[in-house]
């Protein structure tokens, strides 16, 4: 709170480049800023890998695809000292903050042996992640999992985003971990209304419960899977509560009430 | 003689929960018992669902931090930093040090009160009943810290999205110091009580144990995977905030069972006295906060950030569309992942080892439902 209007060269008066945020904020919370007209939807395509949306000097936030460290790479920021308290007079444009293509052997090596089976390759806070194909995710899961595709024997955990706009609305999310390179990656499945995507509880036993929760609240429907159940909502509940078309305030009104003997809650 | 008599049990099975003490809020267990024997259970969950996910996306990304610190309600520290850092590495934001520093002592401190209310209860489960008083006073010094620091003792929502919002109390520092002077001394004292006490190590030793293939296999995480023998911990492995700084080990157990855990956890606990230590001794003045806008917006993109929690790795999956409200919120909790061992732990033990078993995973229901 304290530093706030020391932040020089925000300008959120760019025209086009409204620096969404990166660092810094508006001296003037009021204004609500822009959206950058490129950036509404789908941030895992972002087109073709030389798009020429960036600013001057590519923007330095997204650290190297090399680098595996964690930890926030260092922004491009104006140092923080307290410089002058003047008013920022040269709003300079800054660089859109957003994912960027990455490319490292891995990715070639996943192109290579499943042509065709590996999608957009993309890099954001030195955190990778790769969209496959769904046929291919058994056999890319058990390549990447062997010691040859960098030994990720960890499944962190498995979710999904509903993008009800797009054809295909789900992105079925998988975060993996290597131990012996400590490096993490994700991949994506995109899937459309239902379509059902291959369990990998055979590669990585934790999907199990994961995938049970995805099914639970988007409704995606696992093929394989050894045990697909509700588990967190009741058995019979209608409805997958996470989707972006059920309503914050929806329940399913026939479930509760024959089993709370109330009418709905809200 | 007969193949059976009306002696020989057939399978039974019984419903434990999800009312019962020992199931750490409102787990429900259903159990197939062939005599005293369990051969095969499930864990029935749901019962504290409170669609924390839902809630986020409906919520700006300041408004939902409070909402966090009600999943794990036992360590809402830690939850409410894993949450505003993955706010802020969306975002780019550095924090200052002497907020990181703040974050580190008030983490380590609230991984303390933890696993002393994991200590009593899991003692109180299997009988031993003095622990309890002894770990309930000593956690009771860490929320009074809390307390006067932000007002709040359970659900504190400590952090702010790009650092803090309130700058240490005065005194804060003699605090910390004399707590760890003063608690140091009472480890080795629930030691005494427990680690060479034959009955714990009766009903310890050999109970629940989980391989270091089957842990990693089940996503198993934090004091459970170490128990298990793998000497992993996200804050050695990615440090965040400034864990690669300070200096502290690792403990791990061999065996994977029950006393092995524990182990692990009470030495976790010394391990972090020594890092609010080194972090209290590196508290230099200065801000507080990191860059960050009133208005938090951050650019279209997507991270998974986690970070040690004292139960494992709590992860958070922030999905972005560039407006004030996250697009998705996707929260990895290390109680669900690491329930989901227990049907391999309790397999072939008795049913009074099912309260061990339980309590040794460390659960807490409000993780595992959200």
């Amino acid at each position: 709170m304290t530093d706030e209007p020391k932040v020089p060269p925000e300008g959120s008066g760019a025209p086009g480049k409204p620096a969404d945020q990166a660092e810094g904020g508006p001296s003037k919370p009021a204004a609500p800023m822009p959206t950058e007209p490129a950036a509404t939807e789908t941030p895992a395509k972002p087109g073709a890998p030389g798009q020429g949306a960036e600013g001057p000097g590519k923007p330095a936030p997204v650290a190297p695809p090399a680098a595996v460290a964690a930890g926030p790479p260092k922004a491009a920021a104006p140092p923080s000292k307290p410089a002058a308290p003047a008013k920022p007079a040269p709003p300079a444009p800054k660089p859109v903050v957003k994912p960027e293509p990455w490319s490292s052997p891995l990715v070639d090596e996943l192109r290579k042996r499943f042509p065709g089976a590996v999608g957009d390759a993309l890099m954001f806070r030195s955190q990778p992640s790769i969209v496959v194909a769904k046929e291919a995710l058994i056999a890319i899961g058990e390549f990447l999992k062997s010691e040859a595709g960098g030994a990720y024997t960890f499944l962190t955990d498995e979710t999904a985003v509903d993008y009800p706009k797009r054809a295909q609305r789900f992105e079925v999310i998988y975060q993996l971990y290597s131990f012996k390179l400590n490096h993490r990656l994700r991949l994506k499945v995109l899937l459309g209304e239902g379509e059902s995507v291959p369990s990998v509880a055979g590669v990585w036993p934790t999907a199990n419960w994961l995938e049970r929760e995805v099914f639970d609240m988007f409704g995606v429907q696992y093929e394989g899977h050894p045990d697909l159940r509700r588990i967190l909502l009741p058995e019979e509940w209608v409805g997958h509560p996470l989707r972006k078309d059920y309503d914050i305030l929806k329940q399913d009104d026939a479930w509760v009430e024959a089993n709370l003997h109330i009418k709905s809650g809200q | 003689m007969p193949e059976t008599t009306f002696l020989d049990s057939n399978e039974l099975l019984i419903n434990m929960g999800p009312q019962h003490p020992a199931t750490h809020g409102v787990l429900r267990v259903k159990l197939k018992l062939d005599g005293e024997k369990v051969v095969g259970s499930e864990c029935i969950i749901g019962y504290l669902h409170r669609g924390v996910e839902k809630i986020a996306e409906n919520r700006t990304y300041a408004q939902f931090a409070p909402y966090v610190d009600r999943t794990d309600y036992v360590a809402a520290v830690t939850n409410g930093m894993g949450y505003c850092e993955a706010v802020e590495k969306l975002l780019g934001v550095e924090l200052p040090p002497r907020a990181q520093y703040t974050r580190m002592i008030l983490a380590e401190l609230q991984r303390i009160a933890s696993h002393l209310l994991w200590l009593g209860t899991h003692a109180l489960d299997l009988g031993a009943m003095t622990p309890v008083f002894y770990t309930f006073r000593e956690r009771e010094e860490i929320l009074k810290i809390f307390e006067n620091y932000c007002g709040a003792r359970l659900t504190t929502h400590a952090f702010r999205i790009g650092g803090l919002q309130y700058d240490l109390y005065d005194g804060f520092e003699k605090d910390a110091r004399k707590f760890c002077d003063y608690f140091l001394p009472k480890i080795d004292e629930y030691e005494e009580l427990l680690t060479t006490n034959r009955i714990w190590m009766d009903r310890t030793k050999g109970v629940g144990v989980l391989s270091k293939e089957d842990a990693i296999a089940l996503g198993t995480t934090g004091p459970v995977l170490r128990g298990s023998g793998v000497n992993w911990d996200v804050r050695k492995a990615q440090p965040y905030e400034a864990y690669d700084k300070v200096d502290f080990e690792v403990p791990t157990g061999q065996q994977g069972d029950t006393y092995d855990r524990y182990v692990v956890r009470i030495q976790e606990m010394r391990q972090s006295v020594r890092i609010v230590r080194q972090s209290v001794e590196r508290l230099g003045p200065g801000p507080i906060m990191g860059k960050v806008g009133k208005v938090i917006k951050p650019p279209v993109a997507e991270v998974y950030h986690s970070i040690e929690a004292p139960k494992g790795e709590l992860g958070y999956f922030v999905v972005s569309d560039g407006t004030t409200n996250p697009y998705r919120v996707r929260v990895r909790p290390p109680s669900f992942v690491n329930l989901q061992a227990f049907d391999l732990m309790v397999r072939g033990h008795l049913i009074a080892d099912v309260v061990a078993i339980i309590g040794t995973i460390d659960i807490v229901l409000g993780e595992v439902d959200r």
